[in-house]
């Protein structure tokens, strides 16, 4: 635990500034997010919850930059996204944003290895450097043994850890998650919270997570709710 | 930025294993599609090569004005020695004019096998008739001899019909003729027909007058010169054309039979393998809707999602082409033994594959792939991203 | 009926993929009934073809004749009733791609043994009237747009020069498969032009067409003739009308039996992919199947849901394929008329289209109704969430 005191000094590496986005269904418009201010410190590992319609999985989307807002601004390591065009968009989240699904969202197709080797077939790495570059992630996730299995071959939590290499194997700066642990008994949540503190503590890795859980929460340093649409009390 | 599909082949390749069953029913009704149309060109190939091979630019036929073939038309001794001195006729080596004086009827013959009576040609030549078609090699046996109740046949005719093989006997006009050869003219018309001596088969069939006559160029670029003088002469009516020609012109109606049927029954069979391609790519699409979406979040563009998935298509399109093309390769093994519409007589040809009819099929394939995927691919491509996440 | 109610939402649900397998079997339909309706064709001039006449040719073959005292010899004959000769004329109109069949024939005995040609008896007898009259059928009469009184020629190619004719009559056919595009004319006029220009080729008959008095005693009839001209010039070969078509056919069965094969062939495949697509999308809904199970429907009632579905789709398909086969029949047979004078659908084509839907629809739900009958309702229902 970080006290707050300490991230006061550190930069902002995401800046929100006036963001709303409301959705049509059918004939209507529903609100989700008004005029939403704030900025995330880098190396915070944020949690956001809040009831379901909430907000915080629109928010979530974009910040990671695959929806895009109505009105306002979101700043990333300076650049602000809202103003990208959809094909720079996409080569900016190649490298930039790391992804952890609560349903792991891994290719059936691929192997472990072909899994998170795919971010990497986006840049101009030759194929040693990708090469070296997945196993040094699939290490750091403790399945360097487990390269060639397909994820039907994997249980849920090690398909996750599979997902958490893919997320990192590019060093991006920031990793967003969505609800990471929905779908894992409690041993192995446990064991990818842990995965996660260490990445933010020991690399220094910027995480925003979505969760219902409690004890997600409670290894993340900051909590933010949402409701309907507004932030409603800070805690850490 | 990388504007070719990222996503490794394989991803392709493995994505349509999955779905074995699906993927491999598409691809064979693919197939098929393409057997059917190759079989198609390369019939019509077949037919134009057997029919055109059949003749000679440097040989000229010359038949009653008006006849369309040599079976329907009649000419006179006294035309045919007409035609015997014109100038632009080739002379032979023994010093005589290259002219064949020929007699052609139609018989029926009972199938071996069958038993079934199909018709077949009977051609009264002479010792020029051969020289004038330097593609028929005697097989077996030997030549008939002149003035003799000898005849030989076409392979084709030995081979399908009882009582063509050598030494058997065919009767006919109140005679019994026995084969003394087999000869084979290749490809060609002539490998279904039967061979006698003119002035035997003449006053068999009680024919006064000859069928045809065939003559020999001295020079192929004279042939304007003397068709004008053979069809202006008021004695004579006749008309003369190149012995390539006059073959064209026999298969004409067969050819564009074959070719009307071929053609829609392909256009119609294609449409529905290219609908059974773009339902197993709606499918497959539905299918991998999340993964889209991954694919989408991490980087990738929407151009290499529909590339993805216009590849499968282009792929299952391939494949099918490939096996369709294959088989219909056996095809060559089998020769169409069948009665010309025109001359009602015996044709036997065969399928013909050639580089171009190659080519053909398989852009024929690729082109299906490509139409059943293409908007099952634009469709996958326009996913938004959150929806498509959602669907996990 | 709620299950009713249910089937059709279900089939419009995924109304892309319906749609599409609609379509997909519309065509597989539309190519069955096309191609059989090809074959038939072929085999149209037997189906018209009569068991009780007879065709009397020369036994060499077609293009050899018979001498003219042969049709008294054929009338003295036991078991005759009459005897109409003919040549096949072969002449052309315009140019070769016109091609219809056109004969001399002597015109009271042929109208007397073809009753299922119905000429009407003032046209009848204009015709015989005027030796250059000839009359045509009414589908041939429609396409070139002749009228009564209008000169036709022909360019003789077996009998050289060129013939002019006056329409006398337009001929109905009785029934549906007779051929409406002949042309008949006079043998008269075409003997009198070859006494004149080839004596030699005068007083020659193609082919005789003779009506016996008994079905029965065709074939004897036919043997008996052939023995009258046994030995002599011209011999003779004589077997039914029916026969003498099928040897026609016979020439290019190999045609035939290919198109028979190829048909069969693809269209099992289409069917085979149109069932695939329906029983995938009775996989996917597995787990709504399983919550049916739950609230306590039958596995009776599931299956009749899946098969009900499966067999709506296929029926409507096979409704738009009936329905596009006649057009696309009426074109075909306008582009290959010179082939096929008779282009007609049948109603045993109709029957095999409906019988083909069906079995396409009851296979496609095989599969899917067994499973989901059988499977486990916790199973189903996990498929869901």
């Amino acid at each position: 635990m970080i006290p707050g005191g300490a991230m006061a000094e550190a930069r902002s590496i995401v800046e929100i500034r006036n963001v709303s986005k409301s959705y049509r269904r059918g004939s209507q418009i529903v609100p989700v997010l008004e005029n939403i201010t704030f900025d995330i410190a880098e190396g915070e590992f944020l949690a956001l919850m809040g009831p379901s319609g909430s907000g915080k999985s629109t928010l979530l989307n974009l910040l990671a930059g695959i929806d895009s807002v109505d009105s306002g601004s979101i700043l990333i390591g300076g650049l602000d996204i809202t103003t990208l065009s959809e094909t720079d968009l996409a080569a900016w989240r190649a490298v930039n944003v790391g992804f952890i699904f609560q349903f792991y969202n891994l290719i059936p197709v691929l192997t472990a290895f072909g899994n998170v080797e795919l971010p990497l077939l986006l840049t101009r790495l030759s194929r040693k450097e990708r090469h070296e570059h997945v196993e040094m992630a699939l290490r750091s996730v403790g399945l360097s043994d487990r390269m060639d299995h397909y994820p039907n071959q994997l249980s849920g939590g090690q398909q996750q850890r599979v997902a958490i290499a893919r997320a990192v194997v590019t060093d991006p700066v920031i990793l967003v998650a969505d609800e990471p642990t929905g779908d894992l008994d409690r041993v192995s949540a446990a064991e990818i919270l842990e995965l996660m503190s260490r990445l933010n503590k020991e690399l220094g890795k910027t995480i925003i997570m979505v969760t219902h859980d409690a004890r997600a929460a409670e290894k993340a340093h900051l909590i933010k709710q949402l409701d309907k649409g507004v932030f409603i009390n800070v805690s850490s | 930025m990388n504007p070719l599909p990222d996503i490794p082949f394989s991803y392709n390749l493995r994505n349509l294993w999955t779905r074995r069953l699906t993927t491999g029913l598409t691809i064979g009704g693919m197939a098929l599609v393409v057997f059917v149309f190759s079989a198609v060109l390369m019939l019509a190939e077949g037919l134009k090569k057997t029919l055109v091979a059949t003749g000679s630019p440097e040989n000229v036929v010359v038949i009653r004005k008006g006849s369309d073939s040599e079976i329907q038309s009649g000419v006179e001794r006294l035309q045919a020695s007409t035609i015997e001195t014109q100038p632009e006729v080739a002379i032979g080596a023994d010093g005589q004019p290259l002219v064949a004086k020929e007699l052609v009827v139609v018989i029926v013959l009972p199938k071996r096998g069958t038993g079934k009576g199909s018709n077949v040609v009977i051609r009264g030549a002479s010792a020029e008739s051969l020289l004038l078609r330097p593609q028929i090699r005697l097989l077996e046996g030997r030549l008939p001899k002149p003035g003799s109740s000898e005849i030989m046949a076409g392979i084709n005719i030995a081979k399908r019909f009882t009582g063509g093989g050598l030494g058997e006997t065919l009767r006919f006009g109140m005679r019994s003729w026995t084969v003394v050869g087999i000869f084979d003219a290749g490809n060609t018309g002539f490998s279904s027909e039967i061979w006698g001596d003119v002035d035997q088969l003449m006053p068999a069939f009680r024919r006064q007058a000859y069928s045809s006559v065939i003559f020999r160029l001295r020079d192929p670029s004279e042939f304007e010169a003397v068709k004008k003088r053979i069809e202006n002469d008021p004695r004579l009516s006749l008309e003369a054309m190149r012995e390539t020609r006059y073959y064209e012109k026999q298969s004409e109606m067969m050819a564009k039979f074959l070719r009307i049927l071929g053609i829609s029954l392909t256009a119609i069979f294609s449409l529905g393998a290219i609908i059974g391609a773009m339902i197993t790519m709606y499918a497959a699409v539905a299918n991998r809707v999340s993964e889209i979406g991954t694919l989408r979040a991490l980087g990738f563009h929407r151009r290499s999602i529909l590339g993805a998935f216009l590849l499968e298509s282009l792929l299952l399109g391939f494949f099918g082409g490939a096996i369709g093309l294959f088989f219909s390769a056996f095809l060559q093994f089998f020769t169409i033994s069948t009665m010309n519409f025109q001359t009602f007589s015996e044709l036997a040809f065969s399928f013909d594959l050639n580089f171009q009819i190659a080519y053909q099929a398989m852009g024929f394939a690729l082109i299906m792939g490509f139409a059943g995927g293409l908007l099952p691919a634009v469709r996958a491509s326009r996913l938004p991203i959150v929806d498509a996440l959602r669907a996990a | 009926m709620f299950l009713l109610r249910l089937v059709f939402r279900n089939v419009f649900r995924h109304k892309l993929r319906t749609w599409l397998t609609v379509l997909g079997i519309t065509i597989a339909i539309l190519a069955f009934g096309l191609l059989r309706t090809v074959i038939s064709a072929w085999y149209a001039g037997v189906e018209a073809s009569s068991a009780s006449r007879l065709v009397t040719r020369n036994a060499i073959s077609i293009i050899f004749t018979l001498p003219l005292s042969y049709e008294e010899r054929i009338r003295q004959t036991e078991g005759v009733r009459i005897v109409s000769g003919g040549n096949w004329f072969g002449g052309i109109y315009i140019d070769e791609k016109h091609f219809f069949a056109n004969f001399a024939i002597e015109p009271k005995p042929f109208f007397a043994l073809y009753p299922e040609i119905i000429l009407p008896p003032e046209q009848e007898a204009a015709f015989i009237r005027d030796r250059k009259g000839f009359v045509a059928g009414r589908k041939l009469v429609e396409k070139y747009g002749w009228k009564l009184g209008d000169t036709v020629t022909l360019r003789g190619t077996i009998f050289p020069g060129q013939w002019d004719f006056v329409m006398r009559g337009i001929y109905k056919g009785r029934d549906k498969n007779v051929d409406e595009t002949t042309f008949y004319f006079q043998w008269d006029y075409l003997n009198e032009k070859m006494k004149k220009t080839y004596p030699q080729r005068a007083d020659q008959i193609g082919f005789f067409m003779i009506g016996v008095t008994r079905p029965d005693i065709a074939s004897d009839v036919a043997a008996r003739i052939d023995n009258e001209f046994r030995n002599s010039i011209a011999e003779t070969l004589t077997e039914t009308e029916k026969a003498f078509q099928m040897s026609w056919i016979a020439m290019s069965q190999a045609i035939v039996t290919a198109i028979q094969l190829v048909s069969f062939v693809v269209i099992v495949i289409i069917m085979a992919v149109m069932a695939n697509t329906m029983a995938m999308t009775a996989r996917e809904r597995i787990g709504e199947y399983a919550i049916f199970k739950a609230l306590g429907f039958g596995g009776g009632y599931i299956a009749a849901l899946i098969f009900g579905e499966s067999l709506i789709i296929s029926m409507i398909g096979c409704a738009f394929g009936i329905a596009f086969t006649f057009p696309a029949a009426r074109a075909f047979g306008d582009a290959l008329s010179t082939f096929f004078p008779i282009f007609n659908v049948a109603p045993e084509t109709i029957y095999m289209d409906i019988a083909a839907a069906a079995v396409i629809g009851t296979v496609a739900g095989v599969f899917p109704s067994w499973r989901s009958i059988r499977i486990r309702i916790a199973d189903g229902l996990r498929r869901i969430g």
